[in-house]
């Protein structure tokens, strides 16, 4: 009896987790066709950008990424500072291993983006839409980051598919919520003023709301790059090759000054991928660069 | 004097029929309590409906200012959103042209809207991405037209508005009174047969306000357009309509010209609401002349006009011709002096050259004449016939 009052009882607990174990592992079987389709993709995605990455002298990156923090900041110090620090990356030895981070951060964030905007978008023309996206997107942002490793490991075992695939969703969530925001508060006049002057439902999204809602849509990018980012690390237990790798080996070994080199490359990197894309943005609003930008 | 002018009869353009528009979700509890007449508050309480617009009716004639004025949350821009169906009513008609809007399809509707009935908004509505030319252009733009002669339209507008030089600049860059030029330029683009202007002079200063509403009346003037003109200022609102509808919580309290509104209000909100104005801009001559109490004819002797001034108790008279037409004026002492040197008539005492006024002029505009002449301002007819004439007590009292 006094088990029943201070103990959960054992005969009340249910399990689950079973059934979703067996839910991932029978979709995995019969759509073992798509999924194929998915990995071929993404893998033939991430070589392209290997590829292309390799194909550019280091220094020339250097370099671009200097002028880079330049033409953002319009400082020669900042420009410095950043191709340092990319040096500093190389110099560390970790150059191969972050062209490999990155490139699966390029992936992942050209699908997010790719998938985040229309939806974004439809969040912020649909209310049915909106009621089903809210409670999960909150979910899919409340869900501690390494659950999605192990259904991407279910569905496309381990390497930088999964990868690609528990960062896609890890980080999409920012630009579909920065994207139906920025759509949805878009001055009211101006977006009568689109409808007044005859614009159709499309019209009005792509001349006015989506270009007025830029600067919002562009912080969404960034908040997408800053947590593929994140993610990416957190990836290397399911395989993925890169700086992460680098830090979970050290980790496993406890060997501190092993694991702070690709840590402080990975800081780095998420510096300069930050300041460039805020940098690129908040240009924009203030008027004569505006036309180029867009 | 422009009926007589303009002998064609007078066209409606729109007409607004007993318009009605709700918001709220349980809008057939709110009609029913609206129709056993319960008050809006209660209404509110009630169901959660808020009656924007109740049972409005008017009609806009081709070429007129129509002005709409009101409080705020009289429901004002309501209206003016349901003319171009930013807002659909909730009942009744729009008949732009003799068709009904309301009923009309997505198709119809984007035709109306890109070429008939366009739009001027109080915060201007202008897109921060596209520069001065591209916001003058938009509505061509959405039209599909091409690139050359969207910008050859858009830029005689823009120099129409006096923005010339301004065509590639960023919106950013421009000042409150510019931004509305380029609003109303965009309006004018589409070459439009209704404008409506959702108050759009209340975002500016008083001077750059005054500098448009004058640009407005002279645009108006050259282009003959349309205008359903929102206002929350009643001189603003006196200054630009032909016709001035007053409105209070959804209704329309009355509805007339200036002067109409300014010599018979309705009822007491309405007297309330006109006792900001000046009235020398609304009232004219007519509205303020008294017919002269002594008029003397020309070839009158000395005598009968002295006799005819001191009957009257006054000190100078109004002399006419034959056909009533305006001479001058006799003054009591002129005519004494006229008796005193046996003259046979007063023709040759009279002060001539009084200077006089017509009936339509504004009470405003002859303040300044009527304060350096010493007697009463004479009206007169384009014949020069004397109508009657307005004293300076009169004038004085339009003042207060």
């Amino acid at each position: 009896m006094n088990e029943w009052i201070l103990k959960f009882p054992q005969s009340l607990t249910i399990n689950p987790g079973e059934l979703v174990d067996n839910v991932i592992r029978q979709f995995s079987r019969n759509h073992r066709a798509s999924l194929s389709v998915i990995k071929n993709t993404t893998v033939w995605m991430l070589s392209g950008i290997e590829n292309l990455l390799g194909m550019v002298p280091w220094w020339l990156l250097i370099l671009l990424t200097a002028w880079a923090g330049y033409k953002v900041s319009r400082k020669w110090k900042v420009g410095g500072l950043y191709g340092a620090m990319l040096f500093l990356v190389g110099s560390f030895g970790l150059w191969a291993l972050m062209l490999e981070t990155l490139s699966i951060v390029i992936v992942s964030v050209a699908l997010a983006l790719a998938l985040g905007f229309p939806l974004g978008v439809l969040v912020a023309m649909n209310r049915h839409v909106e009621t089903v996206m809210q409670p999960v997107m909150d979910f899919m942002q409340t869900i501690p980051s390494f659950v999605y490793l192990i259904p991407a490991a279910m569905l496309f075992s381990v390497g930088k598919t999964p990868a690609v695939m528990a960062t896609l969703i890890y980080s999409v969530v920012p630009m579909i919520r920065l994207t139906s925001h920025g759509i949805r508060h878009v001055e009211k006049e101006v977006v009568e003023a689109g409808i007044a002057f005859g614009s159709t439902r499309l019209q009005l999204l792509f001349n006015v709301q989506v270009p007025q809602a830029l600067p919002t849509i562009m912080t969404g990018v960034n908040q997408t790059i800053m947590m593929a980012m994140g993610m990416v690390v957190t990836c290397a237990l399911i395989g993925a090759n890169g700086l992460g790798m680098e830090i979970l080996v050290a980790t496993n070994r406890t060997e501190m000054g092993r694991a702070l080199m690709p840590g402080i490359s990975i800081v780095f990197i998420a510096i300069i991928l930050d300041r460039l894309t805020q940098g690129s943005l908040a240009r924009k609003p203030l008027g004569e660069d505006r036309r180029e930008a867009l | 004097m422009s009926q007589a002018l303009n002998s064609e009869k007078p066209e409606t353009i729109l007409s607004v029929r007993n318009l009605r528009k709700f918001f709220g979700i349980n809008r057939a509890a709110a009609r029913k309590m609206l129709q056993e007449g319960a008050g809006k508050s209660d209404i509110l309480k009630r169901t959660g409906v808020t009656v924007a617009i109740d049972d409005v009716s008017f009609d806009v004639e081709r070429g007129k200012i129509f002005a709409l004025i009101g409080l705020s949350g009289s429901g004002k821009s309501t209206v003016v959103r349901c003319v171009n169906m930013l807002q659909r009513p909730t009942s009744g008609q729009i008949l732009f042209e003799g068709r009904d809007i309301v009923h009309m399809d997505k198709k119809e509707l984007y035709e109306l809207r890109r070429s008939k009935i366009s739009m001027v908004f109080q915060s201007f509505g202008l897109m921060s991405h596209r520069d001065v030319m591209g916001n003058v252009a938009y509505g061509l733009d959405v039209r599909g037209i091409g690139k050359g002669d969207r910008e050859r339209k858009a830029m005689e507008m823009i120099e129409l508005v006096g923005l010339e030089g301004w065509a590639h600049k960023p919106i950013g860059d421009l000042s409150g009174g510019m931004k509305q030029r380029v609003g109303i330029a965009r309006a004018l683009c589409n070459d439009p047969d209704l404008l409506l202007m959702d108050e759009p002079f209340s975002a500016l200063d008083p001077l750059a306000r005054r500098d448009m509403q004058f640009e407005l009346l002279s645009i108006q003037k050259k282009l003959g357009k349309t205008i359903v003109f929102i206002t929350h200022d009643i001189n603003e609102a006196f200054k630009m309509g032909d016709t001035v509808g007053i409105m209070r919580d959804g209704r329309i309290e009355q509805l007339g010209a200036p002067t109409e509104l300014a010599l018979s209000p309705a009822n007491d909100y309405v007297k309330e609401f006109l006792g900001s104005i000046d009235k020398t801009k609304v009232l004219s001559v007519r509205h303020i002349m008294i017919t002269p109490s002594c008029l003397i004819r020309e070839q009158a002797d000395p005598v009968t006009a002295i006799r005819e001034m001191r009957v009257n108790d006054v000190s100078t008279a109004y002399v006419i011709g034959r056909k009533m037409e305006f001479i001058g004026i006799l003054a009591l002492n002129a005519a004494l002096q006229a008796r005193h040197d046996n003259l046979p008539s007063v023709a040759s005492v009279i002060t001539r050259d009084v200077p006089n006024v017509e009936q339509n002029v504004l009470i405003g505009d002859i303040i300044g004449l009527a304060s350096e002449t010493p007697f009463p301002l004479a009206v007169l007819d384009d014949r020069g016939r004397l109508e009657g004439i307005v004293s300076r007590a009169a004038i004085l009292s339009c003042l207060l």
